[in-house]
């Protein structure tokens, strides 16, 4: 076989598996879209209000916890697994919680590498809200938590845009979760749970193992899955920025 | 010519703001020394300075935006700087400022007049209400599901004097609500003050340095220069025949700043 029909066959095989719905591929997605998903809700709900409290009050240590946050955003992936396997492991100082080898163990690692992105981004939305827009707030009487709303609301199509960046960097990354889910799929029955579907297996981690393992069909499968959600991703992120540009507030 | 709507209570008229010994240094420079001030209750009263002379700071002082490194403000005989913080957020929902930019929060129309009526917790029906009243008031009914955004300069200028004025505030700051505007923006403002004064009885501080315009709205007169109130009384008497002679070099054109 050539190296163009090893190729082709193997984006045919792919499609095929996509199209009828494979069971194994179509658990690897879920499990990819529940751990990103989730870490990125978490990661939100931390980032947000953060940046928020960065942009609108002065305190101890901000400036450290800038730097922090900037380092935070180029923080090795491969760095936050060792991290995160050190601290769950049974022998480590969380590990009486067993959370080793878990989509939770995952999250966790995704929730350290995503959060100072979120919070970068959404602070530099936050922080092109003209201070006029703050101040007619307050002049027109509302409470600090009015306030935040209004200065939120104006910044949205950022804040959106860094939560949907957040979520482009979990989706993609494939070290931390390697080191700390353990590419898991079943491989018989566990408790009615069907055998071969992934525990925490995802479609970067599934990319690896598949290729080294020469099954490269099913590689380029979830391939394909991956660069669709991160192409759709970007594409909105590409929209919001355009939108947020226009009133000024990306 | 309308005439300001002054509240007298047996004859005398009734002070709404006291300004006493008012300070305040930026970066070590003294841009406010020692302002005392009354305003009465229903007047409309011009703070005339040149660019630079303190007079946003001062009204910023007064919304409560900024505080003063010395001196006291009293709404009513309550002081609302300093320490008692109830007394400034009671203080805040009395007071309402329009800016020299307007800055429409990026939503309709509706929603940025409506906006100090939510924080303060009416109901719909009367927010509906108020809204109208208000957009009636600045000649822009029809506009209320229009982007803020799409209006002209001088439309947002007239929705952001609505929403300063929906909630009915005792004491109206206004920061040269005119600079941006074009001659017949300038009129209809100008009027848009007069009826507000006149219909709802506020009381309204403006800042502004374009004499023609002290003379068209302003009851009293006061001139701040280098951070000073230099000189203040009735608008006739000042412009006519001012006490302090920089007041008169300002006033003819003379002041070089």
């Amino acid at each position: 076989m050539s190296s163009a029909e090893f190729i082709i066959q193997g984006i045919i095989t792919a499609i095929e598996l996509i199209a009828g719905m494979d069971p194994y591929i179509l658990s690897i997605a879920g499990v990819s879209l529940k751990v990103s998903g989730t870490a990125t809700f978490i990661a939100s709900l931390t980032a947000i209000p953060l940046s928020f409290i960065i942009s609108h009050r002065e305190f101890w240590g901000k400036q450290k916890l800038l730097t922090l946050i900037n380092t935070g955003m180029g923080l090795p992936s491969v760095f936050v697994g060792l991290f995160v396997f050190i601290m769950l492991v049974p022998a480590g100082p969380l590990g009486f919680l067993k959370l080793i080898f878990t989509p939770k163990a995952m999250i966790i690692a995704q929730y350290i590498l995503v959060t100072p992105i979120i919070t970068s981004i959404s602070l530099a939305a936050i922080n092109a809200v003209p201070i006029a827009i703050r101040e007619n707030a307050y002049s027109l009487g509302g409470s600090h938590r009015d306030v935040a709303v209004v200065v939120l609301k104006e910044a949205k199509f950022g804040i959106v845009t860094s939560v949907l960046a957040g979520f482009g960097r979990a989706i993609a990354e494939v070290g931390a979760i390697l080191i700390v889910g353990g590419n898991i799929a079943y491989t018989g029955s566990v408790g009615g749970i069907g055998e071969g579907l992934s525990y925490t297996r995802t479609l970067t981690t599934a990319i690896t193992s598949e290729t080294s393992s020469g099954d490269i069909s099913v590689a380029i499968a979830l391939g394909l899955i991956l660069i669709t959600i991160n192409l759709s991703v970007n594409a909105a992120v590409s929209m919001l920025q355009g939108r947020g540009e226009e009133r000024g507030t990306a | 010519m309308l005439q300001s709507a002054c509240c007298r209570e047996g004859g005398k008229n009734v002070v709404l703001l006291e300004i006493t010994g008012l300070g305040k240094t930026f970066g070590g420079k003294q841009v406010l020394r020692d302002i005392s001030l009354d305003v009465e209750k229903g007047e409309i009263f011009a703070m005339m300075g040149p660019s630079g002379t303190g007079k946003t700071t001062l009204l910023r002082i007064l919304n409560l935006l900024e505080r003063a490194d010395a001196g006291h403000i009293k709404l009513d005989g309550m002081v609302i700087n300093g320490g008692q913080n109830n007394n400034r957020i009671a203080a805040r929902q009395r007071i309402s400022m329009v800016f020299q930019s307007s800055a429409l929060f990026n939503d309709t129309v509706y929603n940025n007049v409506a906006y100090g009526l939510k924080v303060r917790g009416m109901d719909k029906h009367t927010i509906k209400s108020k809204v109208d009243q208000c957009l009636a008031l600045v000649g822009l009914i029809g506009y209320e599901n229009r982007k803020a955004k799409t209006l002209s300069g001088g439309e947002e200028q007239r929705i952001a004097f609505a929403r300063a004025v929906v909630f009915e505030p005792d004491l109206l700051l206004l920061d040269e609500p005119t600079a941006n505007l074009d001659p017949s923006n300038v009129v209809k403002i100008e009027e848009i003050i007069r009826t507000i004064n006149r219909e709802l009885n506020t009381t309204i501080i403006i800042a502004t340095h374009h004499m023609n315009q002290v003379r068209r709205l302003a009851d009293r007169v006061g001139m701040l220069l280098d951070g000073e109130l230099i000189e203040t009384g009735r608008v006739e008497d000042v412009f006519v025949k001012a006490a302090d002679e920089r007041t008169r070099a300002f006033i003819v054109g003379e002041m070089v700043y």
